[in-house]
């Protein structure tokens, strides 16, 4: 071969278009999901995997309903309540659109029928009560239903003696129901005095993000409250405060590690750790002064009432 | 022949009255000596024009217009009120864990003679000075604190609690965030359920959002006719639903924010009518409709016992939900 003849190299085969086998752009950006704390591209099937952490940076991404459900609830164990309860359109409200179909566009986005997922299950081994709140379906906003959903969950945690683990993911009281949504702070906190009442525990877990109407009810009544890292928590969004005050706020303002440092929660832990770690605060709880149907502890009073081996002196 | 005439605040549905007193003034002044009996007629003809036109106007108000008069600078607040509703006030002060919030007050005076009743309630303040030290009425942590330790007074000797609300909402500042806000609201509505004491709330003038449910978790909740009670302001509802708070009006309407609404929704006992013209116009004739609305609550949780309030309580917010099965 001439050397000229290699630059008179012509293509035999066609170009290669992309095929309709081939992924689409919009699939292909799903494929890869950029961590908004790191900026690393994480390969989506991974992050999911990795609980949707970031494996950088440990970023914890918003994860739904179900899929808490999958990672916290032993397999198998899971029975949903109160799905049936829906809501309604008491004050016949109409912003740009009517309530109802931002309902059903709440309920396409989200995959869940409200807010709030509730049901029973066990974690390691033990029976326990969720509530598990859905951010997509409308920021996670409570109104009537969320708070008829979180009451009968405590009424059967009284009935079964359950303890409750509510994690919430929310943006407060839900507007378009106005009054009745406030009111549901009253509600779920007025319930959550009759567990108090039967001794049994609450673990209120708080996820990104947690503020207004939920956070100033049940979500800070736990008699436990953990928080998972970097989750925004707060009563006035951080837009509001900086009108109102006029100043920049810290970096750190309202997270997990804030409210740690001020004495409002106790404790930050990973998803990772989650599980284990309700399930240790479970099992710590569950022999008690107060236990059915006597004082657990009983059997405990003859060991510790030996006396001490007598020493020799 | 009202306060009105001297007032230095107009409303703008109130400005065609103003004319009209002002024309009453000027016929008055000018036909002072004039003791012809048509120039009396014409006036007394004018006055009762004003009453009628007053009444038409604060008949048929829209809400937004209603949240005018519930945030009126002239409304009494809950240290006007006390001075009408009993004797024997005596404010007390402090959360005893180093504050004393300006935008809840509260202490102990004597409803009727041998009735103390604890009285806690918000205080907007007049004249900058005082506002700034009751920050506009907008408590911060402490307030709540303060509020519950003067609830578990009232409890603890058996005395019944009057809670006046009127507070655009708990104060969004960075302090309040750092000393737990929420958690400071959510444990006032807790343990406002647990009270076994009769609890009385009236919503005096804005209801705001958790800020203001946080003195309203009580037996008998009533609303002044004029006030407002709402899950978010008007303003802070159309700024996210509707994108701009230039529709604060619609807001106002659809969120059902008025004493009407309320009581037809169910979701208060009852509506206390107000001096004549807004409550701003006649402090006692307000504070006497307050106080025979107390009473006349009162002379029925007297009677029950503290378990039966504490259940009470309880069921009625238990119950408060819109819903389908």
């Amino acid at each position: 071969m001439r050397l000229k003849d290699l630059f008179n190299f012509k293509r035999k085969t066609r170009p290669i278009k992309p095929s309709q086998e081939m992924i689409s752009e919009q699939e292909l950006s799903e494929l890869w999901t950029q961590c908004p704390s790191c900026k690393t591209t994480i390969y989506t099937a991974e992050l999911k995997n990795n609980l949707m952490i970031c494996s950088k940076c440990e970023h914890h991404f918003r994860l739904s309903a179900y899929d808490r459900i999958e990672h916290l609830v032993d397999a198998d164990t899971w029975e949903e309540i109160n799905c049936s309860i829906k809501p309604s359109n008491p004050l016949k409200f109409v912003d740009l659109k009517k309530y109802e179909d931002s309902i059903e566009a709440a309920k396409k986005r989200s995959g869940s029928n409200e807010a709030i997922v509730t049901g029973v299950g066990k974690i390691d081994g033990f029976e326990t009560a969720f509530g598990i709140m859905e951010f997509p379906f409308l920021g996670g906003s409570m109104g009537s239903v969320v708070g008829e959903r979180i009451a009968r969950l405590c009424e059967l945690a009284i009935e079964r003696k359950l303890p409750v683990i509510i994690i919430s993911s929310s943006g407060g009281a839900r507007m378009h129901e106005g009054l009745f949504s406030l009111l549901q702070m009253a509600k779920t906190s007025a319930i959550l005095s009759k567990l108090r009442e039967n001794k049994l525990l609450f673990l209120s877990v708080l996820a990104d993000p947690t503020y207004g109407g939920v956070s100033a009810s049940f979500a800070m009544l736990g008699d436990i409250i953990i928080a998972e890292p970097k989750a925004k928590i707060g009563f006035a969004g951080p837009r509001v405060i900086e009108e109102t005050i006029r100043q920049k706020l810290p970096k750190d303002f309202q997270t997990s590690e804030y409210l740690l440092e001020h004495g409002q929660i106790d404790l930050v832990i990973s998803r990772k750790k989650l599980k284990e770690t309700v399930t240790q605060l479970i099992k710590l709880h569950s022999k008690t002064l107060y236990g059915n149907p006597t004082n657990e502890l009983n059997g405990f009073a003859d060991i510790i009432s030996q006396p001490l081996v007598s020493s020799s002196v | 022949m009202s306060k009105k005439s001297n007032s230095s605040f107009v409303l703008d549905f109130e400005k065609p009255l103003i004319t009209l007193l002002q024309e009453i003034d000027k016929l008055e002044q000018s036909s002072s000596k004039d003791e012809r009996q048509e120039v009396k007629l014409s006036i007394n003809g004018l006055k009762e024009q004003f009453f009628e036109l007053r009444e038409r106007i604060y008949s048929n108000l829209e809400p937004h217009q209603r949240l005018q008069i519930a945030r009126h600078p002239e409304r009494p607040y809950t240290l006007d009120f006390v001075k009408d509703l009993g004797t024997n006030w005596i404010e007390l002060h402090g959360d005893r864990s180093g504050h004393d919030d300006g935008a809840i007050v509260g202490g102990l005076l004597e409803l009727e003679p041998g009735l103390t009743v604890v009285v806690v309630g918000n205080e907007k303040g007049r004249g900058i000075k005082e506002k700034q030290r009751c920050n506009f009425g907008m408590p911060q942590p402490s307030g709540y604190k303060k509020a519950l330790r003067l609830f578990k007074h009232a409890e603890n000797f058996g005395l019944p609690i009057i809670t006046l609300i009127d507070t655009p909402g708990a104060y969004p500042g960075l302090e309040a965030e750092a000393n737990g806000q929420s958690g400071a609201i959510a444990v006032n509505i807790q343990e406002m359920t647990n009270l076994k004491v009769p609890v009385i709330a009236i919503i005096t003038g804005e209801g705001g959002s958790g800020g203001a449910l946080a003195l309203a978790v009580a037996n008998r909740v009533l609303m002044l006719e004029h006030a407002v009670y709402s899950v978010i302001s008007p303003e802070g509802c159309a700024a996210i639903l509707w994108r701009t708070r230039e529709k604060s009006a619609d807001a106002a309407n659809a969120l059902k924010i008025t004493s009407n609404d309320l009581l037809n929704l169910k979701l208060i006992d009852e509506i206390i009518p107000e001096a004549q013209g807004g409550a701003h116009n006649n402090y006692s004739q307000t504070s006497a409709n307050i106080k025979k609305s107390i009473l006349s609550h009162l002379g029925i949780l007297l009677k029950m016992s503290p378990e039966e309030l504490k259940e009470e309580k309880m069921n009625k917010f238990r119950n408060y939900g819109a819903f389908s099965e």
